[in-house]
């Protein structure tokens, strides 16, 4: 068997672009929903902590297939009748942003947990040292709570990044144009979908392989000056 | 007033939240849809409990051997368990339902052997006191559910395969060592000290397994198999409730997730994990 791609090379690593793009947009929601969950669950305040723990639950019980074609399929009459609303009748939901939405969202749920394990990591001490020198609430948090958390909270991170990357391929369903869109669109031309799949696969194991490395230096980097507990 | 506020927004914003999820619901949410599509929905579930059933307990089967060998910390023997993990685990389930699926039929040989059609089995076993008269199919990958149950089972046992590792080695060492010192084999050693315990450390890993397979199971019905997801985009095909359909399946998966959440927890209670993690 010859590997031969009959010129589709140019748009698989087209579609890796758009693949890279959508995770690391997904990403960026998903940190911001993932540290506002876990603030809520950690909060002081009930109905904060509910909140936080029914998102965190709901979202991590459905799986991630149903939220994107929930998001993508299921929110048009409700744009349809918000769109009416602000002039604009047809207003629709883009793969990209549907897409967007469910893996971040799903991200967040899981990262609430990771996030809310690194936050009460961080020793209590120093949340009162911080208070002790008059340091407003929202200050100590930026300056000495997040920066710890950061380091303890980026494997568990890392994980779910690598399990966001292979998510992706999901939104291929609704018609993004990512690496699986691609190859499907090549095979429907080809008539070799063992070729173009198995060339899918080698795309998603070299984004493996690419964040991996990432998160080695970023943990290195987060990690200096600290040195493992002997065992 | 401002205090006022502080001591009361999060309430404003749970009930707001609560308010504006009850108003979205109620507004004009066909519930007879949803209430007929039950029937065809449990259906599903049914097919989904059985993909995920099979995939993960004949994934644990599979998963053993490569765990084991990942953790005996040789190279040799590691090697091609690694390679195995490596690539089930860096690509998507998508993408590796698609390769079997799909892939295989590119090939005339797959196409034409039995692993792809299957294979009718008819003779009979004579054992000398009794016979029997065999006459069975074995189905083939060219069989949705057979394709599914295959690619989630290779899938998960790679996924098992270093939750296994992980728990082997976190066996301490002294316990091993203790066992080597009452003499021991080494696979003694494996089947009544670090097998258990290893099980026992890794229970909970597991269960996650088993929730993100029942997720994962989803993908299935992207090669045309008839599970919770599929059951829901062939209802909504008919009836265009895209929203109303989605939310009851994700309502089953919930569900379901919950009480395998509470089996596992039984079971975990049953195998007293916490009292044997000697902390």
């Amino acid at each position: 068997m010859t590997f031969d791609l009959n010129g589709f090379g140019g748009v698989l690593l087209a579609g890796m672009l758009m693949t890279i793009a959508l995770a690391l947009s997904s990403l960026a929601l998903g940190l911001v929903l993932g540290l506002a969950g876990a603030l809520a669950k950690t909060s002081s305040s009930l109905p904060l902590r509910w909140i936080g723990g029914g998102y965190s639950t709901i979202v991590r019980g459905v799986p991630e297939l149903i939220w994107v074609l929930l998001i993508y399929l299921g929110t048009s009459s409700l744009l349809l009748q918000i769109g009416q609303l602000i002039g604009r009748p047809n207003l629709a939901i883009s793969a990209f942003a549907a897409g967007t939405l469910a893996l971040g969202l799903c991200f967040g749920a899981y990262a609430t947990e990771v996030f809310r394990g690194a936050l009460l990591a961080v020793p209590r001490g120093h949340r009162e040292a911080g208070l002790a020198l008059g340091m407003s609430s929202p200050r100590i948090f930026w300056r000495l709570i997040l920066p710890q958390m950061w380091r303890m909270a980026l494997p568990g991170l890392g994980n779910l990044f690598m399990i966001l990357m292979k998510d992706t391929a999901l939104v291929s369903v609704i018609g993004l144009t990512e690496i699986m869109r691609q190859a499907q669109i090549a095979v429907s031309f080809t008539k070799q979908p063992f070729t173009f799949y198995l060339a899918a696969a080698g795309l998603y194991l070299s984004l493996t392989v690419a964040s991996m490395l990432v998160m080695h230096f970023l943990e290195k980097r987060a990690g200096r000056g600290f040195t493992r507990a002997a065992r | 007033m401002t205090r006022v506020l502080k001591a009361i927004w999060p309430w404003l914003l749970f009930f707001g939240l609560i308010a504006a999820i009850l108003y979205g619901v109620t507004a004009d949410v066909r519930w007879d849809a949803v209430y007929k599509s039950l029937p065809r929905l449990f259906e599903g579930a049914l097919l989904t409990l059985e993909l995920v059933g099979i995939s993960v307990v004949v994934g644990l089967i599979l998963a053993l051997p490569l765990g084991i060998a990942r953790a005996s910390g040789n190279i040799w023997i590691g090697a091609l368990p690694y390679v195995y993990i490596f690539f089930f685990r860096g690509t998507p389930l998508l993408v590796q339902l698609f390769l079997l699926y799909y892939g295989l039929s590119q090939f005339d040989s797959v196409r034409e052997s039995a692993i792809w059609a299957g294979s009718h089995v008819q003779t009979t076993l004579d054992l000398g006191f009794h016979r029997w008269a065999l006459d069975f199919t074995i189905p083939g990958l060219r069989e949705p559910f057979v394709c599914a149950v295959v690619t989630m089972t290779l899938h998960t046992a790679a996924y098992i395969a270093e939750i296994i590792r992980g728990a082997i080695r976190a066996v301490p060492q002294g316990e091993i060592e203790a066992a080597r010192a009452l003499g021991m084999s080494y696979a003694q050693s494996m089947r009544h000290i670090i097998l258990p315990r290893a099980a026992r450390i890794g229970l909970p890993a597991y269960s996650n397994e088993v929730i993100l397979m029942l997720k994962a199971s989803a993908l299935a019905s992207t090669i045309t198999l008839m599970e919770l997801t599929g059951m829901a985009q062939t209802i909504i095909s008919r009836n265009y409730l895209s929203t109303e359909i989605y939310f009851a399946a994700g309502l089953f998966y919930l569900l379901i997730s919950f009480v395998l959440v509470q089996a596992f927890r039984l079971l975990e209670r049953w195998l007293r994990v916490d009292a044997l993690q000697g902390r």
